[in-house]
């Protein structure tokens, strides 16, 4: 190990099989009231009831369930273990408030379908939520029910496609510039367009040209994150819209990064017809290994009644219901109510902020980055320099005449106790390390992840052999990524007890 | 604001350190008249115990301690307390989804165990890491059912959960899919009579126990479904029945989508729950979401890995078989513990609990006089009930005495006033039941004008 390493590092390691390997016959985990009511025989049909006696199902005592999932969880890093510096994914602090907010009696045991009149908190918590939402996006409708950003793109790309529908033409393709996630090119598609790419220009900005010139009467809309993936606002927005709505065309903005603007700016304000927020991003809510998420979307007033129904309304007298009649709608998008649990969370979270608060997050976060990028400018390449927002994106191009590429560098960095950046995305930068530290990591965190670079770019120089092969400190080494992917193993089978029960440690 | 560690000196530094004075300066790109002056309007940041009393004001004003009946799609089950105490691990739900293996072994391997389990209750060969719900499972197997067959003509129940079918719809709306229903018999299952399966049928989508409880006949449906070479496309609301029923993969089904809720996820007002989805091996490459896989480290320790991803939207953009990005990780972790702590004798006790609760309702409801349990298709822990008056009305008395009693059938069949949905579950207790069942009865006593009703 480097003495160069500050940073506490924990990696417990423990030993501990599959479920399935640890199971013994016999041994109970639950209990449950013996029935009380007079048991009754043949109520069904042989013919549809099993007959595997659930072979190979895990018989576990409550002890053991408790050792191996906790055992487990040791081997897995979280925002609470330490900086988590995921480009667009923005991983801060998960608040415990909200997870108690979300867990109260009469919210997290509430039947979706319980009739509006007993339900009148919980409407008033979408109700206020959707408020908070119009006034953070400067537009005036909103919907909840999506169950993740990319659902959120799906659902407004949908509604402008029924709306161009309405005027007479649905149109045939969506723009989409080369920095885009993946989600964009893929839900553009199931909503039946083709998609065009725009380029980016040095600066890494759309290159406003590229789209004049690709805009006609084909085009339904253009497809914009703003911040875009590279860190940086899209400072034409204004002209980029009017352009979109001369040609008769709409704008979506994908607001995974709203984090960066919440406070200080308004994409209403821009000329933006419709956009999604990632709540589990922007507001914090945990996202646990992978979900669950919630993408709500944010439209104008033209956009409003194609909104995905049930729709929110009060009467009157002050009640809250549900409208599931809305002739314009572009149908339901999920059952029930959107993931409201996620929801509560949200809401929890903007509260607790207030205006100050979520203008002082937006500030904090977007100073973070810029630290982190002004102090790592001369040890690592920034593939877009210039004013950034929220995230910084290097590349590995410094590293690379060393032979260190970033994935090298990724895995170096959990031995100094730090989850690795994005380096999946964007597609145009070759070698990217995307860095997202967030509004909840201190200076003093900063400082270690700083360092920490600056001494992986030492070792990259001294002994490029040494990243090559990190990670050090884990329960498991690089894993073979290939054979996954060609001989796809995807579940256990009592075939291969022998084979594997061994093979682990 | 206390999640914010940096002091407003620490603050003050940071930005001297960047050359800057003030920290409007770091917003300068943003063109001036588009940045804010005032307040969004949210208001003051609310304390803590500020924050708390609002939600429990909230919560207090949803009728939470009311006596249940409702399912239909999301259901009251016993959910073993060390469940939430376990996601509760911050390096569970405080992860991300597990792009650095060697740091996400933990989330990895109860995704393989989750997997392993999904194909064990369905009787499937492969399973995924999990979808945001039934509803939107059922949309992406119609999707993948295309994809496989290359026909687009979807032949839906009628008896499928409205409000997957719905999403289906909206799923669908904007490629060349033809959706066709197929209609139910007055037992409640669907009529395979009318069940035309031509050339350009790429599947018959099913659901059982179906929304009415009734248990369809799988086997019968993947037969006619495979010899016209379409695929059946089986899915269930009610977890629990797999745990008594035959599997849907032992039954010939393709594919298999199902909501996981029931598997100690709590109702929470509709979301988020846990979609179930499983197929079989040939089909892996056209399936949808996130699969984890086993493979070795470099030192030949056991180890998993996110695998097969070629599929994926951040590899295949447009061309990608969905545009699913997050599965619903923290929830398959729920369903996982679930499943370990009830394990295979508790998954079956539940099972017949239900069972046998809801039959022993059925029947002294179906004694009552005006009532009637409206179809004679077997059933698991749903049924439905022939009501002597509007089902609205009654419920709508019931709720007077602290009882949700199920659902009005008219809010999506209106022809079916007179019908109520009806759930009991392990948790609804015989008191309770009979409860209900002198509710029932008296609201049959009240004289109302008579109407005639077509029902």
């Amino acid at each position: 190990m480097s003495n160069k390493i500050k940073k506490a590092t924990s990696h417990t390691v423990q030993n501990e099989g599959l479920l399935f390997e640890e199971s013994h016959a016999g041994r109970i985990g639950y209990s449950l009231p013996t029935l009380d009511v007079p048991a009754q025989s043949d109520l069904i049909d042989k013919k549809f009831l099993r007959d595997d006696d659930l072979e190979g199902m895990p018989e576990l005592s409550e002890v053991d369930v408790i050792r191996h999932f906790t055992r487990l969880s040791t081997w897995n890093y979280g925002v609470d273990t330490g900086m988590y510096p995921l480009g667009s994914c923005t991983m801060k602090y998960n608040p415990r408030l909200n997870e108690q907010m979300a867990r109260l009696e009469g919210i997290a045991s509430l039947h979706p379908l319980t009739p509006d009149a007993l339900a009148q908190g919980a409407l008033e918590i979408v109700r206020h939520l959707e408020e908070a939402l119009s006034k953070i996006t400067g537009l005036p409708a909103v919907s909840l029910q999506p169950a993740a950003g990319a659902q959120g793109e799906f659902t407004g790309i949908a509604m402008i496609r029924a709306c161009l529908t309405d005027r007479g033409n649905p149109r045939k393709k969506v723009l989409i510039p080369d920095s885009a996630h993946g989600t964009n090119p893929a839900s553009a598609f199931i909503c039946g367009y083709t998609v065009e790419t725009v380029p980016s220009t040095e600066d890494g900005l759309t290159d406003i040209e590229a789209l004049r010139s690709a805009m006609n009467e084909d085009v339904a809309a253009f497809m914009l994150t703003n911040p875009n993936t590279l860190g940086k606002f899209e400072e034409n927005i204004q002209e980029i819209c009017r352009i979109l709505h001369d040609g008769g065309g709409f704008v979506y903005m994908d607001g995974a990064n709203l984090n960066a603007l919440v406070g200080v700016t308004k994409p209403g304000d821009f000329g933006i017809d419709v956009m999604h927020m990632n709540l589990h991003k922007t507001f914090s809510t945990p996202h646990g290994g992978g979900g669950p998420g919630a993408g709500p979307v944010a439209v104008t007033s033209e956009l409003a009644p194609y909104l995905p129904f049930p729709r929110i309304q009060q009467s009157q007298n002050g009640s809250l219901s549900w409208n599931d009649d809305c002739p314009k709608s572009i149908g339901r998008v999920r059952a029930y109510h959107g993931n409201y649990g996620v929801l509560v969370r949200a809401l929890s979270y903007i509260l607790t902020h207030g205006d100050s608060g979520l203008r002082e997050a937006t500030e904090t976060a977007v100073l973070n980055a810029n630290y982190i990028a002004h102090h790592l400018k001369a040890t690592y390449e920034i593939a877009y320099p210039g004013a950034l927002m929220h995230e910084v994106i290097f590349s590995d191009k410094h590293q690379l005449p060393y032979g260190v590429k970033n994935v090298d560098i990724a895995k170096r960095l959990i031995d100094y106790g730090f989850y690795p950046p994005t380096m999946s995305f964007p597609l145009i930068v070759h070698g990217a390390l995307m860095v997202e530290p967030t509004e909840t990591e201190s200076r003093k965190e900063l400082d270690l992840f700083i360092d920490a670079m600056k001494s992986i770019h030492e070792e990259a120089v001294e002994n490029a052999e040494l990243l090559k092969t990190a990670p050090h400190t884990t329960k498991v080494g690089r894993l073979d990524e290939v054979t996954a992917a060609r001989k796809p193993v995807l579940r256990w089978k009592p075939s291969n007890k022998a084979d594997s029960a061994g093979s682990n440690m | 604001m206390r999640y914010i560690p940096n002091s407003p000196e620490e603050r003050e530094s940071m930005l001297k350190s960047l050359a800057l004075t003030d920290i409007n300066d770091l917003f300068q790109r943003i063109p001036e008249n588009l940045r804010l002056n005032d307040a969004i309007g949210i208001g003051q940041p609310m304390s803590e115990p500020d924050l708390i009393a609002h939600f429990r004001h909230l919560a207090s004003q949803n009728a939470a301690d009311f006596q249940s009946f409702l399912g239909a799609g999301a259901y009251s089950h016993f959910i073993p307390v060390i469940i939430d105490s376990l996601i509760s691990r911050s390096e569970f739900f405080t992860a991300y989804t597990p792009y650095q293996p060697e740091l996400s072994q933990g989330t990895l391997q109860y995704i393989f165990e989750f997997q392993t389990m999904v194909c064990q209750l369905t009787g499937m060969e492969v399973a995924n890491a999990s979808l945001y719900d039934a509803s939107t499972g059922v949309a992406e197997a119609v999707l993948m059912a295309q994809r496989v067959t290359r026909r687009n003509k979807i032949i839906i129940a009628g008896s499928v959960h409205p409000q997957y079918r719905e999403v289906v719809k909206t799923y669908t709306r904007n490629l060349d899919t033809v959706v066709e229903i197929l209609p139910f018999t007055e037992a409640g299952t669907v009529d395979l009579n009318a069940l035309k399966i031509d050339k350009e049928t790429a599947a018959v989508v099913i659901q059982s126990p179906n929304f009415f409880g009734c248990i369809e006949d799988l086997a019968s449906l993947a037969d006619a479904a495979h010899q016209s070479g379409a695929l059946l496309v089986a899915c269930f609301s009610e977890a629990q029945s797999l745990g008594a029923l035959k599997s849907p993969g032992a039954c010939g089904a393709d594919i298999v989508v199902g909501e996981g809720q029931s598997f100690g996820i709590p109702l929470s007002y509709g979301g988020p729950y846990c979609g179930l989805f499983a197929t079989l091996d040939k089909y892996i490459r056209q399936m949808p979401g996130r699969l984890v896989g086993e493979t070795k480290d470099d030192k030949g320790n056991r180890g998993y890995v996110l695998t097969l991803s070629t599929r994926e939207q951040h590899i295949r953009r447009e061309k990608a078989t969905s545009n699913i990005c997050t599965n619903q990780g923290l929830f398959a972790l729920m369903a996982t513990i679930y499943l370990a702590t009830t394990g295979r004798k508790g998954v079956q006790e539940v099972a017949r609990q239900n069972l046998q609760k809801a039959h022993y309702a059925a029947s002294a409801i179906g004694q009552l006089p005006g009532y009637s349990i409206k179809f004679s298709a077997p059933f698991f822990n749903e049924f439905v009930v022939q009501t002597p008056r509007p089902a609205k009305d009654i419920l709508k008395n019931l709720i007077d005495r602290k009882i949700v009693g199920g659902l009005a059938l008219d809010t999506y069949y209106p022809e079916m006033t007179n019908s109520m949905l009806v759930c009991v579950t392990e948790t609804t207790r015989r008191p309770a039941i009979d409860q209900l069942v002198d509710s029932l009865a008296s609201e049959a006593e009240i004289q109302q004008p008579v109407l005639e009703n077509p029902e």
